[in-house]
């Protein structure tokens, strides 16, 4: 609690020993004493309400929610209730109090999910180390972190090596390892060695500012519920006040009634006229779900984005880097006439000098060094393959028309991906299958989309056919387009985007550096492996910062919780609103009812949407 | 162009709201967000005139919820 909540918590319980006093005093003969020594408690506990009232209708509020408040206490006074109305005013500050500290508190959280921002740096000055605020290191400046600090700056590692804890950007528990030449992202935590730095990135351009950025910007993208919400507040006020006071005037002439009833019940009419409870929940509630994916190591834009995720219908994958690795290893190794070792080394070899990636990925399979002098007379067969003499022997490694140009008889593999063919000497040797691995959590994270009720998951692939339905029937997926250029892709999006349902969404999932035009195009863009990458966090609506496809059906989750949280909220308040100004119109509802129906509620919606914080 | 102010006080989300209304009314606001949680404003101004806008977005949040002060 700060200084103003404990001195409101001062001021209730003064009130409330005053209050209890004055109902035990035998009085019930002296009116005008009886008035005066409620009007005391009354007093300490709202007289900062009725000179908001005053001074807020001074400047044109009229429906303002002290205003209303003041008009039916000091009603309730007049029609002779004087107990009724110092409770309401009192429960009414003891509402706003809790209110008050339990938006508080959830802020606090959601601060503590983005306790990110590194509080100093240590920077070498001319041999010295000096503690520097981050915003004031330059870029090209050595930092040094210490075990267990928190990395400030986005940089490349000079000296040392380390683990570093992402989780506070990615949810990941597992460490990364971090050594000479590596990159490190600022916001995570160093945790066993020492690290000399190079910084590479200015504070405001580092990860952990963007991201702060973007979180606390993300309250100002505001769902349709909130819109909603704020709209209908515009009209309820009026509308309450307006049946409030015709209920004062109308009601004697209907029925049996004298006019302080009727004035009872259109004060109580005042009491539940103010929108709070839904004006304050609705939000928190997308705050509380923003925050809680963002400690997921999933970032939302906006709540209008939360809300389009928990309507998905249709799932669009990117297919290299957002459900496959993007990196090419070998697969199968297939000799008919030697061993698999014997085929490797052969075909490395004779690639050794190659930069091509499936030779890359070759070497990378081998593993150990290759002794390039055994290796002699390299000749690159452009789109083929290359021809080399190794220990004097010549071998050809390459595709199938490498192997019918020099009239070996070979044949395909059944296993999908790039065939290396070799042979020597004029014989076929075997061949070597080198394929885009899929992501360990690729099949898993489909299944989930589907348990989540996604009911079209579709794949875009500039791959060849083959290797896109490959891929698509090992994670089964629904649907696969393959052989698409970059443009061809937002054509599909575009297509996608008519046949789904008017009410789904469509997600379109990519790693972000070639789709930015789709992630825009799509209700909603995911952009996943974020860390490090500022086009990714620029392009989409909701980013990943890890690149795990399992994130999707996580997010998903999170977005339908929101959203039922917000309903839930929505529909109680309203409800509870209604019941209780129907039956205050009736006659059958106390202002002790209709306090609860205001401030009451609002606490329970606050709760109930600090719920959205937590995830499982 | 976007700009972000604090704001100190804003102790309800009903105001935050009329407050973000009567900002857009003003002339050469192109968008603005007043957030109740995060306790700030986001403002999309005519830049050229930027000074100007913000004078009048003090005077009517003062009008709105008089104890509520932003941050320049």
């Amino acid at each position: 609690m700060n200084k103003k909540q404990k001195r409101m918590l001062l001021r209730i319980l003064l009130s409330a020993a005053l209050l209890l006093a004055a109902v035990l005093l035998p009085l019930s003969n002296f009116p005008f004493l009886r008035l005066a020594v409620f009007l005391i408690p009354y007093g300490v506990i709202g007289w900062d309400v009725l000179w908001r009232a005053i001074r807020n209708i001074a400047h044109g509020q009229v429906f303002d929610e002290n205003f209303l408040m003041a008009l039916a206490t000091v009603g309730a006074f007049f029609t002779g209730e004087f107990p009724e109305a110092v409770f309401v005013m009192l429960f009414y500050q003891v509402g706003e109090l809790f209110q008050s500290c339990a938006v508080d508190k959830s802020r606090k959280s959601i601060s503590q999910l983005m306790d990110i921002r590194p509080d100093y740096a240590n920077v070498e000055r001319d041999g010295q180390l000096v503690q520097a605020d981050p915003e004031d290191v330059a870029v090209g400046d050595v930092i040094v972190i210490k075990p267990g600090e928190r990395i400030p700056l986005d940089g490349v590692v000079l000296e040392g090596s380390s683990t570093i804890n992402t989780s506070a950007l990615t949810g990941e528990s597992l460490p990364r390892d971090a050594a000479a030449g590596s990159d490190v992202i600022s916001g995570c935590v160093n945790l066993t060695g020492l690290l000399r730095v190079q910084v590479t990135k200015a504070f405001e351009e580092s990860t952990v500012a963007r991201i702060l950025d973007l979180v606390e910007n993300s309250s100002s993208k505001k769902a349709k519920a909130e819109h909603f919400i704020t709209k209908f507040a515009r009209i309820y006020t009026p509308v309450v006040v307006v049946a409030a006071v015709l209920l004062a005037l109308l009601l004697p002439f209907f029925i049996h009634v004298p006019w302080t009833e009727s004035v009872h019940r259109a004060l109580i009419f005042l009491v539940i006229s103010c929108p709070c409870a839904l004006v304050i929940s609705v939000p928190l509630s997308f705050f509380g779900g923003i925050g809680g994916a963002s400690r997921q190591g999933i970032l939302v834009k906006g709540g209008n984005y939360l809300e389009a995720l928990a309507n998905t219908e249709t799932v669009v994958f990117d297919k290299t880097g957002t459900l496959t690795q993007g990196v090419f290893n070998v697969t199968a190794i297939h000799p008919d006439q030697c061993s698999e070792r014997q085929l490797l080394e052969l075909a490395a070899l004779a690639e050794s000098y190659s930069d091509h990636p499936i030779s890359r990925s070759l070497r990378e399979a081998w593993g150990m060094e290759l002794d390039r002098n055994r290796v002699s007379d390299v000749e690159e067969r452009s789109g083929k393959g290359v021809c080399a003499q190794v220990d004097g022997v010549p071998v050809w490694v390459g595709n199938g028309k490498l192997m019918d140009e020099i009239g070996v008889t070979w044949h395909p593999c059944h296993k999908v991906g790039t065939t290396v063919h070799v042979a020597s000497q004029g014989t076929y040797l075997g061949h070597i299958v080198i394929s885009d691995q899929v992501k360990p959590d690729a099949a898993q994270a489909i299944k989930d989309l589907k348990a989540a009720g996604v009911s079209r998951t579709v794949m875009l692939t500039g791959d060849t056919a083959a290797v896109g339905e490959a891929v698509a029937a090992e994670l089964g997926l629904d649907e696969v387009h393959a052989q698409l250029l970059p443009a061809d892709k937002v054509d599909q999006v575009e297509a996608l985007l008519k046949e789904k349902s008017s009410k789904g969404t469509l997600a379109f999932v990519g790693d972000g550096i070639n789709d930015a035009p789709v992630l825009s195009r799509a209700d909603v863009g995911i952009a996943m492996g974020a860390l490090g990458s500022d086009a990714a966090i620029e392009a989409a609506d909701v980013v990943l910062m890890d690149d795990k496809p399992s994130k999707i059906a996580v997010a998903i989750r999170i977005a339908r919780r929101t959203r039922r949280i917000v309903l839930q909220n929505i529909v109680f308040a309203l409800a509870v609103k209604l019941l209780v100004l129907f039956l205050g119109a009736a006659g059958d509802a106390t202002m002790w009812a209709a306090v609860f129906a205001d401030v009451g509620v609002s606490v329970i919606a606050i709760l109930n949407a600090t719920r959205a914080l937590k995830i499982k | 162009m976007k700009k972000r102010y604090k704001m100190v006080d804003l102790d309800c989300a009903n105001c935050a709201a009329k407050m973000e209304d009567a900002i857009r009314k003003i002339d050469g606001v192109n968008d603005v967000s007043v957030s109740f949680l995060a306790q700030k404003l986001t403002i999309d101004a005519d830049e050229s005139r930027l000074d100007d806008i913000m004078a009048q977005v003090v005077k009517t949040c003062k009008r709105v919820e008089p104890d509520c002060t932003i941050v320049l």
